[in-house]
């Protein structure tokens, strides 16, 4: 695991999603963990533009060779941009979990949610626990 | 990692040539008809078929070598987790074959058919004694169709009482992927609950889940973790007094057979598998049978006909039940499947159904104790009839995966178990081995665990090559499941 980033201008889920939030808008996609304790992601099926998403529910599932797995929401909002690229190309979560990986933007309904979630190094001190 | 095929059986296509026929057919003896004239313009072929062209020799060989490359519980052992992968006696299929029973037609009048009602209501009986259950129904052609009926039952007893608003139903995080699945289907939220340390449902989490919205709570005992639940009957108390009912997923029944009942713990709703604990043949074998139990509460909203004995000891099907769900698939459900559980049922007797539960739980315990030193034991407890284990440590030190293990298995001409599953076990490997392996085979197969342990540490390409001898060898999963290439073209052949 010594390998792996966990950017520090990001926050994270326990259920092992990002959130990079410029303004008041959040882009969310899943860690460098998630994409390898999943293997190889051959399907992700995310909302359309416009779900209203709620901090930690359900918003779409990642599917791997592996293994079917819910995605949650980390914040509250509405979803204003979805990355298309993901249906042709799924394989962009494993290769660039943080960047050409991402999978929706959220437009924040309450940002004092996002003090909920970890830092890097808390979330990365979350994973020693054996999660 | 993609191996190259060793030898791959050609399709059907590549070997046809135009011309060839696998048939002749007598001379015409009646006058020829036109296909215009028989057939209307808008429903004929503006082409013929392309329909592969061989010869009948060719046609036999190439289904043989075909079916040779298959593994199944005839070839060898097949111990993948929460199957029930057992053997399945041949008398099974030689009395389904009788013509009594398999040349009636589901439409025939009731008085020609009293024997095959007979068995039907004695087998629910003895499954209903099995389960604890009051009434069962055979409809359900499989596990999942079962649990899906199973849920819409749970859902019509709430809406009788006019409690409208149970709309959640929970399930443990080591459930089936079927149950949450089902759940959604009936239209309900899930809700997760967690397993506590010991494998069993966290009753803390369970407590505050709970409340006038819950539905159910589906439960498989013993768990896909092979444990047994030890907190069911408070489980089952504090379900119950939220007003909610307990749905029984009956993959594991194998393990309790004739030792403990689902309906005694309070179970409300069971489904059970006859092609895993009653002996009736798997998948593309099947088809499968998912009969589905009741409590007395349940019994009207079963789904009709449901087989009855009048005063006089004739038997008939009631259609009159206003209450019931409907039907949920065409006639009766598969009764050739009904028919290989009632052999198999009668050939074991109460003392050999016992019997079976005993053996399987050994087994299993047999192979966590020799391979527990080896692989890492999650849940460290006596297991019923299944062991999850897990090559987290393995992969942690030599880089082998569960995945490599069981590739490296199908050198040792055995099934892969379970892998990755159930979800809160990371690298899980989930062994079944049923009752019906002799100690040898499960030395076979605890020895080659023990082998891949050891080859992983001393020549760990080994294993990631493996498998090399089978008919291919890795195949790339992800590309397969990215751009799946499934359909032959002639263009491209």
């Amino acid at each position: 695991m010594a390998e792996m980033i966990f950017p520090a201008d990001l926050k994270y889920t326990r259920e092992h999603e990002w959130i990079r939030v410029e303004g008041n808008v959040g882009t969310v996609g899943i860690t460098a963990f998630a994409q390898d304790q999943l293997g190889d992601v051959v399907f992700v099926e995310l909302p359309p533009v416009g779900t209203e998403v709620k901090a930690g529910q359900q918003f779409g599932t990642v599917e791997s060779v592996k293994t079917v797995s819910d995605l949650f929401a980390p914040v509250s909002g509405k979803v204003i941009e979805v990355n298309t690229a993901l249906e042709k190309s799924p394989e962009l979560v494993n290769q660039d979990p943080y960047g050409q990986g991402w999978m929706i933007k959220i437009e924040l309904s309450n940002p004092a949610e996002l003090d909920a979630l970890l830092d890097a190094a808390a979330y990365q001190a979350f994973l020693k626990e054996g999660h | 990692m993609s191996g190259q095929p060793r030898s791959v059986e050609p399709l059907i296509f590549e070997i046809s040539r135009p011309g060839k026929r696998a048939y002749s057919l007598p001379r015409l003896d009646v006058p020829a008809a036109p296909v215009e004239e028989l057939i209307p313009a808008e429903y004929r072929r503006e082409k013929p078929p392309e329909l592969p062209e061989v010869a009948e020799v060719e046609l036999v060989r190439h289904f043989t070598r075909l079916s040779r490359l298959n593994h199944g519980v005839d070839v060898d052992f097949y111990p993948l987790g929460s199957c029930t992968m057992k053997y399945n006696p041949k008398i099974n299929e030689e009395v389904a074959r009788l013509p009594g029973f398999a040349h009636t037609h589901p439409l025939q009048p009731e008085e020609t058919v009293q024997g095959n009602l007979e068995l039907l209501w004695n087998l629910e009986r003895w499954l209903c004694e099995v389960t604890g259950m009051d009434r069962m129904t055979f409809q359900p052609a499989a596990g999942a169709h079962g649990e899906l009926t199973g849920i819409l039952l749970v859902r019509a007893y709430h809406r009788r009482r006019g409690e409208t608003q149970r709309n959640k139903i929970l399930v443990p995080d080591s459930s089936h992927g079927t149950n949450p699945a089902t759940a959604a289907m009936a239209g309900f939220e899930v809700v997760t609950i967690p397993s506590d340390r010991q494998g069993n449902v966290d009753l803390e989490r369970l407590k505050a889940a709970l409340g006038p919205d819950t539905a159910a709570l589906m439960m498989t005992n013993p768990s896909t973790l092979g444990l047994f639940d030890t907190n069911i009957e408070e489980v089952a108390r504090l379900v119950h007094e939220a007003g909610g009912l307990l749905y029984y997923d009956g993959a594991n029944l194998n393990a309790l057979l004739g030792y403990a009942r689902p309906g005694d713990m309070g179970f409300d709703v069971v489904h059970l598998n006859l092609h895993k604990t009653f002996s009736t043949p798997h998948g593309g074998g099947g088809p499968g049978g998912g009969p589905v139990g009741v409590k007395k509460e349940l019994v009207p909203f079963l789904p009709v006909p449901v087989v009855e004995k009048a005063p006089d000891g004739r038997f008939y099907l009631d259609w009159d039940r206003p209450q019931s769900i409907g039907k949920v698939r065409s006639f009766y459900g598969n009764f050739g499947v009904a028919v290989r559980a009632y052999a198999y049922i009668l050939a074991h007797g109460g003392e050999g159904l016992k019997a079976v539960a005993e053996h399987a739980v050994l087994n299993a315990n047999y192979i966590q104790a020799r391979l527990k030193d080896y692989y890492d034991l999650p849940y460290d407890r006596r297991c019923m009839h299944e062991t999850v284990l897990s090559a987290k440590t393995l992969k942690e030190t030599t880089g082998i995966k569960t995945l490599d293990v069981a590739k490296r298995l199908l050198d040792e001409g055995i099934h892969p178990p379970t892998i990755y599953f159930p979800l809160i076990v990371e690298e899980a490997i989930m062994i079944e081995p049923t009752e019906t392996e002799s100690k040898e085979t499960l030395d076979r197969f605890i020895d080659a665990m023990i082998r891949i342990y050891h080859e992983a540490h001393q020549e760990p390409e080994k294993v990631k090559a493996a498998p090399v001898r089978t008919p291919v060898g890795r195949l790339d999963e992800a590309l397969a499941a990215r751009r799946p290439d499934i359909r032959w073209r002639r263009d491209e052949g």
